[in-house]
């Protein structure tokens, strides 16, 4: 077995590396930054000595591009970043999820906007996870809130990317990057790689009817694969004036997460049975949500927690049930971006309460803002 | 029973090293749960650092220290940052050979652990390694043994005689000073 195991000590962003090689990761490409260095720092030892290929880039734009072009050799292969390395990284998102290509982006997030403050943590960057390129697509976007879901999830990633053919983010924030606690590392994991298309084979955009995701395809195996960002075909050739290829080839990119949500979607309920008042966080958050909910169910409030571990695709269908019969109070280190979409799902405006600067809400503000909710 | 301790100095004194070294401790040698998290400027050194742990019997959820029940600290400029974080009950130990002024709360604990670390052990970078000793004696939210397993198994190899002898420097400067001062040993989350 290549990859750590067993009880640990370790770091988020070492958790993140070591999952990636459990996943089956072979290939990154970064460019340092505050504060996701670690997971490069890591690979870059790692990677050799588990017959993989560590390339430190001039810049994001060059990592992402060469974790795109690794995958269509036929190597999972990631990338790690945080704020403005992310931006940099949008135009290849696009082309990512235009090809269906299979990679991991891992954003350990920090205070924006611009270089903000890089060593301070931050939920920033979700919605540009979700809409930062151009054009209609859709993405998985994951949400860790320890050290062992940052192993954990970076597995989740590449098995969803490769599953869904579609770019997956992992997005973690500063403290969950760089906390350390105890894990348990498994011997084995689970993964999952995209099926290959037979050798040879023309139509290999075709997708599959029932999971609208097509077979991979990879170079080096004695026939022309041709792939592009320019609308194409099943065959992958352009098409960019046929109004009905890109109307079908941009609607399935979206519908085949779309249609395979209830599936993709993990979510942590706490207390939810009878809950009065539902917290909705994520990430770091969701730790000082749960703190908070024990002591309000404790002062005798009936709160509950839907902790999101999937951010995208939302689950539209459990917060619109949740918001039938509770308040709910959205908790986020930025200025409402998951509460748009918990507004949108539950059709009425929430409670929020943002926290910027750098700091994390604690338990007791948000016991305080919840029992002045009354 | 939750124990906050709170590590901080500058960049480059082993204030993150220090805060590892005892989670580690905690969570893999005594079989606690221990979360450790830091705080930093962009600069690599001379910067201010902060490194804290949490250590608990019981899951830790809120992972930051919001009033340390110990506070290592190593610069003056650090003590005057956090001293109103400070709990009446707070153990204060810092290093006396840095900061000439005891803190104005807390119960405190001088150790001169970078004069010692350059006169016994001939290198000032174990003066947190001595602190760790020290703050282990004190307080006893680590046992010995758990301690001295994680100093040695974080320092790098080849150091790990020089780092075991800073550690029991610790060891008896936190002894003589609980001998003086015996009213702080009640921090183990166990008890």
């Amino acid at each position: 077995m290549s990859h750590m195991h067993g009880t640990r000590f370790l770091q988020g962003n070492i958790a993140c590396a070591e999952g990636a090689i459990a996943a089956g990761c072979r290939f990154f490409a970064g460019y340092p930054i505050t504060p996701s260095t670690e997971v490069a720092e890591w690979l870059a030892q790692r990677l050799p000595r588990v017959g993989g290929v560590f390339i430190q880039m001039e810049d994001e734009i060059g990592s992402i591009s060469a974790i795109i072009g690794a995958r269509w050799a036929g190597v999972k292969a990631m990338t790690a970043t945080s704020g403005p390395g992310f931006s940099l990284m949008m135009e290849n998102v696009g082309f990512a999820a235009m090809t269906e290509t299979p990679i991991v982006i891992v954003n350990i997030q920090r205070s924006g906007p611009s270089t903000g403050q890089p060593t301070m943590p931050a939920s920033g960057d979700v919605m540009q996870a979700r809409f930062g390129s151009h054009g209609d697509y859709a993405v998985i976007a994951l949400s860790p809130n320890s050290v062992q879901e940052m192993f954990e999830l970076t597995v989740e990633a590449f098995n969803l990317s490769e599953r869904y053919r579609v770019p997956v983010f992992l997005m973690a924030d500063e403290i969950i990057g760089h906390m350390r606690e105890k894990v348990h590392l498994p011997e084995e994991v689970e993964t999952f790689t995209a099926p290959l298309s037979r050798r040879g084979a023309r139509y290999y955009f075709r997708p599959d009817p029932k999971t609208l995701v097509p077979r991979m395809q990879v170079f080096g195996r004695g026939y022309n694969v041709h792939v592009t960002g320019l609308t194409h075909d099943e065959r992958g050739y352009p098409a960019t004036n046929d109004a009905k290829v890109h109307t079908k080839l941009v609607r399935r990119l979206v519908e085949k997460i779309e249609r395979n949500a209830e599936r993709i979607i993990k979510v942590e309920g706490h207390h939810l049975d009878d809950a009065e008042v539902v917290l909705i966080a994520y990430g770091a958050v969701s730790r000082s949500a749960l703190a908070a909910v024990r002591e309000l169910r404790a002062r005798g409030i009936k709160a509950g927690l839907l902790r999101l571990i999937t951010l995208f695709p939302f689950p539209e269908r459990l917060v619109r049930k949740l918001a039938r019969r509770a308040r709910l109070v959205v908790l986020e280190m930025n200025l409402g971006q998951i509460r748009r979409e918990v507004e949108r799902c539950s059709r009425r405006r929430v409670h929020f309460l943002p926290k910027l600067g750098g700091e994390l809400h604690t338990p007791r503000e948000i016991v305080k803002f919840v029992e002045a909710l009354k | 029973m939750r124990v906050e301790v709170r590590f901080s100095g500058f960049g480059g004194q082993g204030i993150v090293t220090a805060g590892i070294i005892l989670a580690r401790a905690a969570s893999i040698h005594d079989g606690k749960q221990a979360v450790q998290t830091q705080s930093y400027g962009p600069e690599a050194r001379g910067g201010a650092s902060r490194s804290e742990v949490v250590i608990s019997d019981e899951e830790i959820l809120y992972p930051k220290v919001l009033r340390p029940d110990i506070f290592v600290v190593m610069s003056g400029e650090a003590m005057q940052k956090y001293l109103r974080d400070l709990k009446k009950g707070s153990v204060v130990i810092y290093d006396s050979s840095l900061i000439k002024t005891p803190p104005a709360k807390g119960i405190a604990y001088p150790v001169p652990a970078t004069l010692l670390a350059k006169r016994e052990v001939g290198k000032p970078i174990v003066a947190n390694i001595i602190l760790l000793g020290a703050l282990t004696a004190i307080t006893g939210v680590v046992s010995r043994e758990a301690m001295e397993k994680a100093v040695l198994e974080s320092v790098p190899k080849g150091t790990e005689e020089m780092n075991r002898k800073a550690l029991h420097i610790g060891f008896a400067e936190g002894e003589k000073l609980v001998r003086a001062q015996p009213r702080s040993r009640c921090l183990s989350p166990g008890s």
